[in-house]
């Protein structure tokens, strides 16, 4: 079978030696699996993420998403883009829908575009790498692939702000959506539907300029999976992720806790539950060791 | 820069929504509070989105602007979801923090604030983040002193980063950068000098 072609959105903070880079690593290796070839986009910016609003206005942050648009739609036509950063998804599905509603704010896109030499059409869908996995691939092929289920773990599964709205996943609703559970339980692990931090806000880019405030909500979150019996926490979002995972020594420190939760991505558990090592799975880019993986990545 | 008030000395609602990102939408607000009670940051400002709509609409500039109110807003979307009206809340509060930061209103010390400046020029200037630059400048831009004592909370991270190959020290003297950053910089000044314009033109 063909490969399915996607133009590939990686940003910022995936790139190599980046805080997310171990995103990078097991989105590969899990596409590898399911034969997704991610072709980058050539020459992409940073989207200007969420936090981009004061320095740059709207057009300027509006017009940052076009070039990535305007990019793949001259280097890769007909091609779905994917991004596997949350925020990166959001800014450039935000812009793109912003830009196809406002036709004068789109003439001004393609006077600064042209700039540069390029131009939008702005034709092309947008998806986050988990609309690729549940819409494109499916579940039933993905249970396929499983060459070492991970039963006997218990996941909780957080799915945070940005991959839930305002957009979503189609189907799923903004309190409690399932998917993720799903992903869970198909790979063989046991899943926490009741999860009651599933959708909570870890703080964002203000778990850097406001680092107590946000501190606050994190330990929510963990507090929650430890009371649900979670092994580990999954989620689709890098920002979760490194909150969620960088801080809990602090967050000990501060409030007496005694956190040590492993939290990884879907495409890290998806990676190991295909059969591949702990090195192709990005288990290596843990801050908090996910042992309980690595025990089954090691496994023949 | 001067002064863009001057046009709408009698109507906050009017300069909003002809300068603020989609501050069209402010009238739209029914008070019903929900956006206030959904917000994850919410107890900590000093006025929450549905207090912020009605101040507008009250005419209170001054205390919208140099609030400390929309620099709380972690962009997670909640109120958007739920919002009865269907405000885009999430861009208006970052609209306004926008906006007074064009008029020079942000108060002074309002750490978001200096956060997204410094996010926002380390882009602009090399097309992409440079996340070790960006966290070296946000530890020291309270100055040295303070910068040393954040660092020093903030090592065990860093080293725990560094480990696992997330943060790379090289990134320092130089890191990733685009190919055609020439055309990425002259399509930004344009974009800046539109909306400039537009801004700066008021409606009839
Ligand atoms: S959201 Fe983050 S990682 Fe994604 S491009 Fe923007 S800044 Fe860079
Ligand atoms: S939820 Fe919507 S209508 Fe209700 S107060 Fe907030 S902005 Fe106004
Ligand atoms: S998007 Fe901003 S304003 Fe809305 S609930 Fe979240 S933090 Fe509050």
């Amino acid at each position: 079978m063909a490969k399915r072609q996607y133009s590939f959105y990686p940003g910022c903070s995936s790139q190599k030696g980046a805080s997310s880079s171990n995103y990078l690593i097991s989105a590969q290796t899990m596409c590898e699996e399911l034969e997704i070839q991610l072709n980058e986009i050539p020459d992409w910016n940073c989207c200007g993420a969420s936090i981009g609003y004061a320095g740059g206005g709207e057009l300027p942050r509006l017009t940052l998403s076009a070039r990535n648009i305007a990019l793949s739609e001259k280097h890769h036509p007909g091609q779905d883009i994917v991004a596997t950063c949350a925020a990166c998804w959001l800014s450039t599905r935000e812009a793109a829908e912003r830009l196809q509603h406002d036709q004068a704010r789109c003439a001004e896109a393609n006077i600064a575009l042209a700039e540069a030499g390029l131009t939008l059409k702005n034709q092309t869908p947008i998806k986050h790498m988990v609309e690729v996995l549940i819409q494109d691939i499916g579940y039933d092929t993905i249970k396929t692939k499983v060459k070492r289920p991970l039963s006997g773990l218990k996941i909780a599964g957080y799915v945070g702000c940005q991959t839930n709205r305002p957009f979503g996943i189609a189907g799923e609703s903004f309190e409690n959506p399932k998917y993720l559970d799903q992903l869970v339980e198909t790979l063989g692990a046991d899943s926490i539907p009741q999860f009651e931090k599933k959708v909570q806000c870890c703080g964002g880019a203000l778990a850097f300029s406001e680092p107590e405030k946000s501190q606050e909500m994190i330990k929510g979150i963990l507090e929650s999976a430890y009371d649900n019996g979670a092994n580990l926490i999954v989620t689709p979002c890098p920002v979760c992720q490194m909150n969620v995972e960088v801080y809990q020594a602090q967050i000990n420190a501060t409030y007496g806790t005694n956190f040590k939760m492993p939290v990884v991505y879907y495409s890290t558990l998806m990676a190991v539950a295909f059969g591949r090592s702990a090195k192709d799975a990005a288990l290596t880019g843990q801050v908090i060791p996910a042992i309980q993986l690595e025990a089954i990545a090691e496994k023949a | 820069m001067g002064d863009m008030s001057k046009n709408y000395r009698l109507n906050f609602l009017k300069e909003v929504e002809a300068n603020v990102e989609e501050g069209e939408w402010v009238k739209m607000c029914m008070q019903c509070g929900v956006c206030s009670g959904s917000c994850p940051l919410g107890k900590f400002w000093n006025h929450p989105p549905q207090e912020i709509f009605m101040m507008i609409r009250a005419g209170k500039r001054e205390e919208v602007l140099t609030s400390n109110a929309m620099w709380m807003c972690t962009s997670c979307y909640n109120c958007i979801v739920r919002c009865p009206r269907e405000l885009p809340i999430t861009h208006i509060m970052h609209g306004l923090a926008h906006y007074a930061k064009r008029l020079g209103l942000i108060p002074q010390q309002q750490p978001t604030a200096k956060f997204a400046q410094l996010f926002w020029n380390n882009l602009s200037n090399k097309g992409r983040v440079n996340e070790l630059k960006l966290g070296v400048k946000l530890y020291f831009m309270n100055g040295i002193g303070e910068g040393f004592k954040t660092s020093l909370k903030m090592k065990d991270i860093g080293m725990g980063m560094m480990k696992t190959k997330r943060m790379n020290p090289l990134e320092i003297v130089g890191g990733h950068g685009l190919e055609d950053i020439k055309g990425f910089q002259a399509m930004l000044k344009k974009a800046q000098e539109l909306e400039d314009q537009r801004i700066a033109t008021p409606r009839p």
